[in-house]
């Protein structure tokens, strides 16, 4: 009877990597917009180490189920407001004239 | 094992099997137009097989003409995407060396 | 047999996760983070979890994936490179080092915790009282319908954050239209947005009224119908409207209102946000077609973007 337990705890456990993988790609890409779909990465981790760990027998807590709806909506919004934000940016430094070319981070 | 289960592997299996050989044409054929023309085309009769077998599985109209709907919405909009990237392929062609 | 199919769906999650993450074309990165999103979409299916699935592909994939892509080829048309060079070495293998670490904890967290559906029978046991057989709707539109209440407010509020960052001069002209610039491109969408959305309308309906006792609900609604609404506005079928058209901004505001409105008569009656009895399906009902319609529309100028100056197009 171990099967069950560790079905329980894979989905939860496969977020809890996503949130690793999605933290690094957070810290080691450079681009914005990169970095952004690594927060989405983070928080699909996040939602299913959420919604997982309330699976029981045959169903799901409807619970965890509906705050989960709830965050992907609010994460949907981050990330438009995120892009939205990424594009001013871009246009504001071309605007600027120091044109696309001037390297964002000081990396040799 | 009845009848229907029968029917439902076999149809399934042919379903995987336009599937892979699908994929195998994404993989393997040089140019984007011969590519689009493996994934639509052999992938919506792939569906069509799964899809065919799912409403055999489950043994009623209303679900069945849901799974058709669905089929016609898949292949409608695998026509559609396959047509505008064909257009944006021949365009980097053209402008390519 | 289950056992084996999720622990091949995990392996393909984490596959794709990081391709999406740490591959070089970013074109590449956003077309695994589609996959990524559906197949988390078929790992919420396996937890039983279909109304998640449906708002993860839909939301999470669908929506999430034509934002990455428009701001890709906006600045891509701004002459902005989105490749970036590796990071410093150094800065990789610390960052390896922290994340392993953040990992171990964090599933030694979640496996100390064990899974249950404590709070189903609570919800079970609650749901003859509203009339309604989703458990989930229910949990979002009475049980805790003050989160989803505010969360129509957090939407409306991207919105108007996204419309704060028109450049000066722009306020209040339409985003930059989505219609494709080629004309035999635009042909081909045009027809295909014009087929669909009537029937992105008629398949957010029914996903809303079947969302009272299925899976399904207003947020699912809403971004089909956002889905339909982009389509058509990229084959040129519909224009973008103006950020002052005051026919937007009711239709922004009125599932948010209506929501609050309902709320507010039953602090009247009893309690905020609590339903008399017996008009409590009616009601939340009623809620959810105004709120999936804003949904709607909202999600959609979220995509389009802040007010742009005229002649502008991509």
């Amino acid at each position: 009877m171990t099967v069950p337990a560790v079905l329980g705890h894979l989905f939860p456990l496969t977020g809890a990597v996503l949130v690793g993988l999605g933290l690094c790609g957070f810290i080691t890409l450079r681009h914005p917009l990169r970095q952004l779909l690594a927060v989405n990465v983070i928080g699909a981790g996040i939602f299913l180490i959420l919604g997982g760990l309330g699976r029981g027998e045959g169903v799901t807590d409807p619970y965890p189920q509906a705050l989960v709806i709830t965050g992907i909506v609010v994460s949907v919004a981050l990330t438009a407001l995120g892009t939205a934000m990424i594009a001013r940016l871009s246009e504001d430094r071309r605007a600027a004239g120091s044109g696309p070319d001037q390297p964002k981070d000081q990396d040799p | 094992m009845t009848w229907t289960d029968l029917a439902v592997t076999l149809l399934l299996s042919a379903g995987l099997f336009f599937y892979a050989a699908g994929t195998v044409g994404l993989l393997r054929f040089p140019d984007a137009a011969s590519r689009l023309h493996a994934l639509t085309k052999a992938d919506n009769v792939g569906l069509g097989f799964v899809a065919l077998a799912a409403a055999l599985q489950w043994g009623s109209l209303v679900v069945a003409a849901k799974i058709a709907a669905v089929w016609l919405f898949a292949i409608l909009a695998a026509g559609t995407s396959a047509q505008l990237m064909a257009r944006v392929a021949r365009q980097d062609d053209g402008d390519g060396p | 047999m289950t056992a084996t199919f999720e622990l091949i769906l995990c392996v393909m999650i984490l596959g794709t996760a990081c391709v999406a993450l740490f591959v070089r074309d970013f074109l590449t990165a956003i077309a695994f983070f589609v996959v990524f999103g559906n197949l988390l979409g078929l790992a919420w299916l396996a937890m039983g979890a279909v109304n998640v699935a449906l708002a993860e592909i839909a939301i999470g994939a669908g929506v999430t994936g034509v934002l990455l892509v428009l701001t890709r080829s906006r600045l891509l048309a701004l002459g902005e490179e989105i490749a970036c060079g590796p990071a410093r070495p150094w800065l990789r293998l610390g960052a390896a080092a922290a994340c392993s670490a953040f990992t171990t904890l964090l599933a030694a967290a979640v496996l100390s915790i064990a899974p249950g559906d404590d709070l189903a029978p609570v919800v079970d046991g609650l749901m003859p009282r509203i009339g309604l057989d989703n458990p989930v709707t229910g949990v979002l539109m009475a049980f805790r319908a003050y989160d989803t209440l505010l969360e129509s407010f957090v939407l409306l509020g991207a919105l108007v954050a996204v419309w704060s960052l028109a450049p000066p001069a722009a306020w209040p002209q339409p985003p930059v239209a989505l219609r494709m610039a080629d004309p035999a491109a635009l042909n081909v969408a045009g027809s295909f947005g014009r087929l669909l959305l009537p029937v992105a309308l008629v398949m957010a309906a029914y996903l809303v009224w079947v969302g009272s006792d299925r899976p399904g609900g207003a947020f699912q609604g809403g971004t089909v119908l956002a889905g339909g609404f982009l389509l058509a506005a990229m084959g040129g079928a519909i224009g973008l409207p103006r950020s002052d058209d005051p026919r937007l901004r009711w239709a922004l505001v009125a599932g948010p209102l209506v929501f609050l409105a309902i709320g507010l008569a039953g602090a009247a009656t009893g309690r905020f946000l609590a339903y008399p009895d017996g008009t409590a399906k009616a009601l939340i009902v009623t809620i959810e077609y105004v709120l999936a319609f804003s949904i709607g529309v909202t999600l959609a100028l979220l995509v389009a973007g802040p007010p742009a100056r005229a002649g502008t197009g991509p």
